[in-house]
């Protein structure tokens, strides 16, 4: 199959996943969206590398990965931070910044 | 050095120590302790300034101590160092002597001042400054003394600076100084520049007969003339000539001694010191000599007249300051140096005598210093009385006493000089008169003030004031005597000896020939009848004020009050000169100053503040709306960004850096991508060679070669469309083939 399907799907991938990010108020879809991000951002890694012949876009998509669970880890935690903090998890009550 | 025990540095050094001193600790210490720093510096000055003195009698060239190399830049090195020769030493034997009987006195005087130690170490600061003057071996050394001393002139005219009208007389007196030290710098520059050298001796060494000095001219008068003249500027503002006299009456605010010792002996004399120091250059320009001669003649008649109406005991002493000053500038501006600094020296004497009487008289009198309130003082200050005496008629030019001599030397030497040449003959005769009048007016002002003060059986003021009357105590009335010595026979050391045949009998004026170049030779016919002259004047100017106030005011001064009341009263304002600066320079500087706080000030420079300001506000409101304090919008900006940054970062590379053209002969080579990033996207170029909008070459390739049909200067256009993104980039760029 041709390399740009890849990268299209992977695109495709990005996008909804910035879309979760951006426009979602629930703060778990937003931490998904996040994930979806990631894992378009490997897809496109794996595309590379299979078309480059190259296995460094695979060492890049396991580091990735390995990342991808860190970050859901914090970011789950701050979640319960927050909602024992606030009773919510909506983003758009979570306006502390502008203080 | 070696008939010195001491070094000459010591001598400015000890007042600045005693300075130091008391500013630091003089505060808490007892007045004996601060009187025994304060004069005891002064007195060790003066013992290692006799010592230097007589040490230097016999070395010709006098004796010159350097401490370090103060200024090395390119060709200009100037020491720090003094030089000990007859006229700096006697200078600085007047400054410490009576500089210490003026701290005995101040004792006296400040006893129950409450800043007694401040008031001694501005005046120990003073010493210091003004022995650095004179003894500054060069012009900038002694610009620092000069600067020196009338920072000190400041500080003490101030000192009772609560009242307001002292501080401003200190601040006239600063700024209106400041005038003059701006053409004393502007002198010593052109000196500088046309000599290479502002070491005295060098610069008198330079100062001859081909120098360019004389040689190079400026507006049809040699740079010799500017110099003398710029310097003369800087001596009007610190010797209080015309037109720079205005600060010195108003000095008297200061305490007495403070008047006594700077406003009349030692400071205010410092611009005759420099001319006399610059003698050689002054010698090369006779009309900035005949400007000095005018200058110091218009000034002793004018100052004199003023002090015809004066009813304040110091302001008349202040324009007899002045009116004194002019003589000595004429003996210095006739060339007569050695009867310039003769008369400096006398006067010293007596007027510091005088200012010191007056402060006793002030202390009987309650403070007061109205001269139309005292009277019959003869029997209740009998010490006082009997000193002012005696400089009264030292001042007058009585013989004998000290002031006969100074006077009738700088007289006749007036008429007797042939210094200024072809067409200036006039200049010597036109000022001896001046001066004839001006030592008649002397004679006359300080009589009336005489008789005002101590004639008569009563004096004129409240019952209050009169209860209080008393002699001063000894630490003032001894000094008073002192100087009334000094006044009245001090003039011994300057007898015009040739004119008995005995010329070694003048000890000042062969003394002072090392420094100051041959005496100038007065006939002795000149010489005796203006003697006679002078013995005449005196005793009509005593014999007129006689008439008008003896024993009190008499019906003829009462009379000529009446008869021409606009007149009195003019010269009682002092002409109103004061009012003609205020209006012709004051006014001005105010009416630019205010326009310039307007416009630069409030329009430009606050205008561009409150407009920065406001564009800032401006801004911010707008952009503050950017900060939701929302997550969310933040990314979503982040990633507008980020897909703007994508874009651009893609597009087909053709900026002007990466164009690289190549002519030869006619034909050119353009490489359109050289160095460029490589885009891996399709993009189709069009080379329009001669910008007229049909492209030579189009295709894929960025390279393009063109030969041109004819040499000259075309505009080279390249199009490249990008396939991926349609999008379009244009340059341009100018070739040159010929």
């Amino acid at each position: 199959m041709p390399t740009h399907y890849y990268l299209v799907l992977s695109f495709v991938l990005f996008l909804i996943g910035t879309g979760g990010v951006l426009m979602r108020r629930n703060a778990l879809i937003v931490l998904m969206g996040i994930e979806l991000q990631l894992n378009g951002g490997n897809l496109a890694m794996l595309a590379f590398s299979r078309a480059l012949g190259d296995e460094k876009g695979h060492v890049f998509a396991f580091l990735i990965i390995a990342l991808a669970a860190a970050e859901a880890a914090v970011g789950l935690a701050i979640l319960v931070g927050l909602f024992r903090g606030r009773q919510t998890v909506n983003l758009d009550e979570a306006t502390l910044m502008k203080r | 050095m070696e008939n010195l025990i001491f070094n000459l540095r010591l001598i400015p050094l000890m007042p600045f120590l005693g300075a130091a001193v008391l500013m630091l600790f003089g505060r808490k210490w007892k007045r004996d302790t601060v009187l025994v720093v304060a004069a005891g510096a002064i007195l060790l000055s003066c013992f290692v300034s006799i010592d230097a003195f007589f040490a230097q009698l016999p070395a010709e060239g006098g004796l010159v101590d350097t401490l370090w190399t103060w200024i090395a830049a390119g060709d200009l090195k100037v020491d720090l160092a003094f030089r000990m020769d007859a006229l700096s030493g006697l200078l600085c034997l007047i400054i410490t002597f009576i500089g210490f009987l003026i701290h005995v006195y101040a004792s006296g005087y400040m006893e129950h001042d409450p800043d007694y130690a401040r008031f001694f170490a501005y005046l120990n600061l003073f010493c210091g400054s003004m022995l650095v003057l004179v003894l500054g071996d060069s012009l900038p050394v002694m610009f620092v003394g000069w600067e020196g001393v009338g920072l000190c002139s400041y500080l003490l005219i101030g000192f009772w600076y609560k009242e307001n009208a002292n501080a401003d007389a200190g601040k006239k007196a600063f700024i209106t100084n400041r005038i003059g030290d701006f053409g004393f710098l502007l002198g010593m520059f052109l000196i500088y520049q046309y000599t290479g050298t502002l070491k005295f001796t060098e610069v008198a060494a330079a100062a001859g007969a081909g120098s360019p000095l004389l040689t190079l001219s400026w507006l049809g008068a040699p740079v010799a003339f500017w110099a003398c003249l710029f310097l003369f500027i800087g001596a009007t503002g610190k010797s209080a000539q015309i037109p720079l006299y205005v600060w010195l009456p108003d000095a008297m605010a200061g305490p007495t001694p403070v008047s006594a010792l700077i406003h009349a002996a030692t400071m205010v004399t410092a611009g005759v010191y420099m001319v006399a120091r610059m003698h050689a250059v002054y010698l090369l320009s006779p009309g900035a000599l005949a400007i000095v001669a005018g200058v110091g003649a218009l000034t002793a008649l004018f100052a004199a007249i003023i002090g015809f109406a004066q009813n304040d005991f110091k302001k008349v002493l202040a324009y007899s300051t002045v009116s004194q000053l002019g003589f000595m500038f004429v003996g210095v501006g006739t060339a007569n140096f050695g009867a310039g600094v003769f008369h400096l020296y006398t006067h010293a004497f007596f007027k510091a005598g005088l200012f010191l009487c007056a402060g006793s008289i002030m202390h009987a009198m309650s403070g007061s210093g109205d001269i139309t309130i005292m009277g019959g003082l003869r029997k209740k200050t009998p010490i006082t009385h009997a000193v002012f005496l005696v400089c009264w008629l030292a001042i007058c030019g009585v013989p004998i006493f000290s002031g006969f001599f100074s006077k009738d030397a700088i007289v006749a030497g007036a008429f007797a000089t042939d210094v200024y040449g072809p067409g200036l003959e006039w200049v010597g005769k036109a000022v001896g008169v001046a001066l004839l009048l001006a030592a008649l007016g002397t004679a006359f002002y300080m009589s009336r003030l005489y008789f005002l003060v101590f004639s008569g059986s009563e004096t004129r003021a409240s019952e209050e004031i009169q209860h209080h009357i008393h002699e001063s105590p000894g630490a003032m009335t001894g000094p008073l005597v002192v100087l009334a010595i000094g006044a009245g026979l001090g003039g011994l050391i300057g007898i015009p000896g040739g004119l008995f045949g005995h010329p070694e009998w003048n000890l000042l004026a062969h003394r002072l020939e090392s420094v100051l170049g041959p005496e100038l030779d007065v006939p002795k016919a000149t010489e005796g009848a203006f003697m006679a002259v002078s013995t005449v004047i005196a005793l009509a100017g005593i014999g007129l004020a006689y008439v008008f106030y003896g024993g009190g005011y008499r019906e003829p001064a009462k009379k000529f009050a009446a008869a021409a009341p606009k007149f009195v009263q003019l010269v009682r304002d002092k002409f109103r000169v004061d009012e003609l600066y205020a209006f012709l320079f004051i006014r001005p500087i105010r009416f630019i100053s205010k326009a310039i706080y307007r416009v630069i000030d409030r329009a430009i420079i606050d205008g561009t503040v409150n407009a920065v300001g406001m564009v800032t506000g401006a801004v911010g409101s707008i952009v503050r709306r950017f900060q939701s304090g929302d997550g969310q919008g933040y990314m979503a900006w982040f990633a507008i960004g980020a897909a703007a940054l994508v874009f651009f970062a893609t597009r087909p590379g053709l900026i002007k850096n990466d164009l690289r053209v190549t002519t030869t002969g006619l034909s050119v080579e353009v490489d359109a991508r050289h160095g460029g990033r490589a885009s891996q996207q399709p993009v189709e170029y069009e080379f329009d060679f001669d910008s007229d909008g049909k492209p030579e070459i189009t295709g894929t390739s960025s390279l393009a070669h063109h030969t041109y049909a004819r040499p000259g200067s075309y505009k080279l256009t390249i199009t490249a469309h990008n396939l991926t993104w349609g999008t379009t980039n244009v340059e341009h760029e100018r070739i040159e083939v010929q």
